[in-house]
């Protein structure tokens, strides 16, 4: 292998510069004794905005109703992108490419057509808001995440598997057990973190769709567009870049053998 | 054991099982249910109202809703500030796409030819990390950044290159008060934000040029440029296509990017916002948001002729 | 079914299969007895994969019948029949090891773990494979992911063995040694095997009975020699074995009474006597050549022993069709 030219070898670490130093800052602001301004360089280091941060009651509670719209939007998609990509994945049928384009179509439009969408159909078949309004849109553009890891694996794995299973014995629900689940057990892990990930983090449309409610996120909008108190707000953010590295770093080790891109679903 | 031609044994899931075997279309048939009728109620659904309430119209008296239809509230949007504002977005759109390709292309370029084994698996993660990161905390480093007081100024500072940037302000248009209060800052943060969904798809379609036509084209006697213009460049393009999608796309529907860094102009995704929640006017907020599904539906269109989806 | 004797293994009445407008397998009748080492032999897309997945129950007929033992298998799922399968690309679980892969079948059957473990042991022993237990399929060869296949096969004791060009991804020493072993493991064990191949070599040597398919529909049906000696097709003779195709005309020429001959190139003698010709092409094959001869307008495969010495191309020949070395067939 011939080495790179000097000139894309610097061009190419450039842009990796880039894509990262803007989230080694926010590391470091987390620990700034500078409250008022962001001031560069900072004046001084401490820890003390991470034990303010641990006892404001109005973070824990944001951070809850994410982790339980998240965990939730996940297991909905879970079992909806699996039953989809096992629907196209295994055959042919009238209209399969017009079911592949609905189930991308969520994050192929912009998330604000996606909010204003649920908010209006919500506010047409007068519905409040809830957990479940909440729920309801993450889970809808979560299901792309999981079909893609799942259609991917699934055209990896030989269809004579089944067959296979079948001819020695297994009825249909024997085969899922024994063949067809462990060959998505990684690819579905994978799928779930990432959708976990997304939903942690979305606020597009969750503005529409939460009324009152405040997920982390949208305490992080508040933050801001408003600041109340600066470094609380960096060291929540550094927490969420920490946090949603884990399930990526995750799912990329489940999926790098073969599957291509499991993340290209975002 | 079995012995028989027939296995006979029998249980209620066996006999399930039998009859889901026997009809295969019917087995299709349920797994399809559930994953449509959420997407088709709830999705389609959605944006069947949406449309619907487009064409309403809100009275300019009392600023109720008028359950009628109309084309009335379309026609508003031709009026000259909404132009503006959807001229302003797409433009945003254009250059953040085409500035993106040309950043994401070297990076692509690497990843796809020279890093190996452990070099290229850094090299998907350091796209893929931001790519899946938090976008609000993203949005925020550059707050950081673009700071009065903030990194950059403290660079500029440090290299004696303030007059530079204050020249760059004083432009008209791209310019402003600061970078965080200009068009400059905005773009710049959309191009951070959405840079990794154009690396990637290019990466995919470049991965999938064989090496052995770089030898043959060097081999017939063609310069690394001429190379890299009439061979490597045409077969990526369905990739820059293809990362256009997603550029274009988040681009159209962001509302809070330019909220947070940049001048106080309305983009789209701000005015949908702002009409839906305190005007109140669901019909006009309605109405633009079908600018960018009819932008990216025609994008769409023409990205497929051009075979960009087999680089999603 | 009155009479056990005349109980056919498999039998398909008017079987059809389509798939659009592609007549995968088309009016297809078939007997194979007990016990038979039966060959389905055609070209790629001649159907014969299709009737195998039709036996194993993969798939369904779209007209006509098909029992196996005399048990009509209409609406019956595969894993209800007494069939298994070796597929063609082996399908042996990738995340499941060796021993777990042969007793899979065992397993879902509910049979006890130490007493399935044991007889994957008995099966890998049996293909020459103990010790493999713990292995997982992507650490074997090909040849021996093929003899995993056959055990997980063979370990629910089958009355119908299915085999889809078992041997096809092998190289070729390795396959002629497995057509040995499979022969002698089918005399062992006195199954029924059914066993596709485009390959008519391997055919004649393992079957003792072949199918000759073509689009769809068998064509012939026979003993090898039969099928090779005396191939009643056009089609037949050509494709199993080149034999040379004799139309009415030159039948005539050569002296045969009018009409459709398949004549064997390695029946025909080269020698002093008999019809003129001269050599237009020559190949040599280790212990044999294949000459093409022109006489007159005709062209002749012809099979001369290598010990015959060269036969330039151009060098004047004569050949001698022995009384009856002609087969006339059908058209
Ligand atoms: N599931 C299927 N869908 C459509 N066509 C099929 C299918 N299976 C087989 N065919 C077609 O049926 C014909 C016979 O195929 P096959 O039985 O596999 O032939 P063989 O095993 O002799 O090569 C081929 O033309 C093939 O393309
Ligand atoms: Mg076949």
């Amino acid at each position: 292998m011939n080495r790179a030219p000097l000139g894309l070898r610097i061009a190419a670490a450039a842009g990796l510069l880039f894509l990262h130093l803007p989230l080694a800052l926010i590391f470091l602001y987390a620990f700034t004794t500078e409250e008022r301004s962001y001031q560069f360089p900072p004046p001084g280091y401490t820890l003390e905005w991470f034990a303010v941060a641990w006892n404001r009651p109005d973070i824990w509670a944001a951070l809850g109703l994410s982790v339980r719209v998240a965990a939730t939007a996940t297991a909905i998609a879970l079992v909806l992108g699996t039953l989809a990509a096992a629907a196209v994945a295994r055959s042919r049928f009238f209209g399969r490419d017009s079911v592949t384009l609905l189930i991308i179509l969520p994050i192929a439009l912009p998330g604000i057509v996606t909010g204003i969408a649920l908010r209006s159909a919500y506010s047409l078949a007068d519905i409040p808001f809830s957990f479940w309004t909440i729920v309801v849109g993450h889970a809808t553009f979560c299901i792309v995440v999981v079909y893609n890891n799942a259609v991917a694996r699934l055209r990896r794995t030989s269809g004579s598997l089944v067959e296979a299973s079948m001819d020695l014995g297994a009825d249909g629900f024997q085969t899922f057990r024994h063949v067809v689940l462990p060959q998505l057990s990684t690819a579905l892990l994978a799928g779930g973190m990432l959708a976990f990930a997304l939903s942690f983090d979305e606020v597009i449309v969750t503005t529409f769709t939460a009324g009152q409610q405040t997920t982390l996120p949208i305490w992080m909008l508040s933050e801001l567009i408003r600041p109340r108190q600066r470094p609380v707000t960096n060291v929540v953010a550094a927490m969420v870049i920490a946090v949603t590295f884990l399930p990526i770093l995750a799912a990329y080790y489940l999926t790098r053998d073969g599957d291509r891109i499991a993340g290209q679903g975002k | 054991m079995a012995a028989l031609p027939i296995d006979g044994r029998d249980g209620a899931l066996r006999r399930l099982s039998d009859r889901l075997v026997a009809r295969p279309r019917l087995l299709v048939a349920l797994f399809l249910a559930p994953p449509l009728l959420w997407l088709g109620v709830v999705y389609l659904g959605s944006l069947v109202a949406l449309l619907a309430q487009s064409f309403f119209s809100i009275d300019e008296f009392s600023g109720l809703i008028v359950r009628e239809w109309t084309l009335k509230t379309y026609g508003e949007l031709f009026r000259p500030a909404n132009l503006d504002i959807i001229g302003r977005t797409v433009t945003m759109a254009a250059l953040v796409t085409l500035v993106g390709a040309v950043i994401a292309f070297p990076i692509a370029y690497y990843a796809a030819r020279y890093a190996r084994g452990r070099t290229k698996a850094l090299f998907y993660l350091a796209v893929m990390l931001p790519l899946w990161s938090s976008y609000l905390v993203r949005v925020y480093a550059w707050k950081l950044i673009l700071a009065r007081e903030g990194i950059l100024a403290w660079a500029t500072e440090r290299t004696g290159t303030t007059p530079l940037l204050d020249a760059w302000l004083a432009l008209p248009v791209v310019g402003g008060p600061s970078l965080s209060i200009s068009y400059t800052g905005t773009f710049l943060v959309f191009l951070y934000l959405w840079l990794p969904f154009m690396i990637l798809p290019i990466q995919a379609a470049l991965e999938r040029v064989p090496g052995s036509l770089l030898e043959a084209s060097a081999d017939l006697g063609a310069r690394p440029g001429q190379t890299l213009r009439k061979v490597i460049l045409p077969l990526a393009l369905p990739g820059v296509v293809a990362g256009s999608i997603f550029t274009f796309a988040l681009t159209l529907g962001d509302y809070i990017t330019p909220q947070i860094v940049g001048s106080s102009t309305l983009y789209i995704g701000q005015a949908v916002y702002t009409l839906q929640g305190t005007a109140g006017n669901i019909p006009l907020a309605a109405a633009f948001s079908v600018v960018p599904i009819a932008i990216m539906v025609g994008y769409l269109a023409v990205a497929k002729r051009m075979g960009a989806f087999d680089a999603l | 079914m009155t009479d056990p004797a005349a109980l056919s293994a498999v039998r398909f009445r008017g079987v059809s299969r389509h798939f659009g407008a592609t007549r995968a397998v088309d009016g297809v009748d078939l007997d194979i007895a007990p016990g038979a080492f039966f060959a389905m032999l055609g070209p790629s897309g001649s159907g014969k994969t299709t009737c195998l997945r039709l036996i194993a129950g993969f798939e369904q007929p779209d007209a006509g019948s098909i029992e196996i033992f005399g048990a009509p298998m209409t609406g019956v799922p595969p894993y209800r029949r007494s069939v298994n399968t070796v597929f063609q690309d082996y399908a042996l679980f990738p995340h499941m090891t060796v021993g777990a892969n042969v007793a899979y079948g065992p397993m879902v059957r509910g049979v006890p773990r130490a007493e399935r473990e044991a007889r994957a042991r008995e099966l890998l022993a049996l293909v020459a494979l103990s010790g493999f237990e713990d292995r997982r399929p992507a650490q074997l060869s090909g040849g021996q992911r093929q003899r995993v296949a056959l055990a997980r096969a063979l370990i629910n004791e089958p009355k119908v063995l299915l085999l889809d060009e078992p041997l096809g991804a092998l190289d070729l020493k390795l396959r002629e040694q497995m057509q040995v072993e499979l022969k002698s493991l089918q005399r062992r064990l006195g199954i029924t095997f059914v066993f596709v191949t485009h390959d008519q070599s391997e055919a004649l040597s393992m079957a003792d009975r072949i199918a000759v398919f073509n689009e769809g529909r068998i064509v012939q049906v026979g003993a090898p020699d039969e099928v090779y000696e005396r191939p009643q097709t056009r089609f037949v003779a050509d494709f199993v074995g080149g034999s040379n195709v004799v139309e009415p005309d030159a039948a005539e020429r050569l002296g045969l009474p009018r009409g459709l001959y398949s004549l064997r190139p390695e029946k025909i003698r080269l020698g002093e006597i008999g019809f003129a010709g001269t050599v237009e092409t020559t190949l040599y094959q280790g212990a044999q050549r294949r000459v093409v001869v022109a006489v007159g307008s005709d062209r002749l495969a012809v099979v001369a022993p290598a010990e015959r010495g060269p036969l330039p191309v151009g060098s004047a020949v004569r050949l001698f069709v022995p009384p009856g070395a002609a087969h006339r067939m059908e058209g």
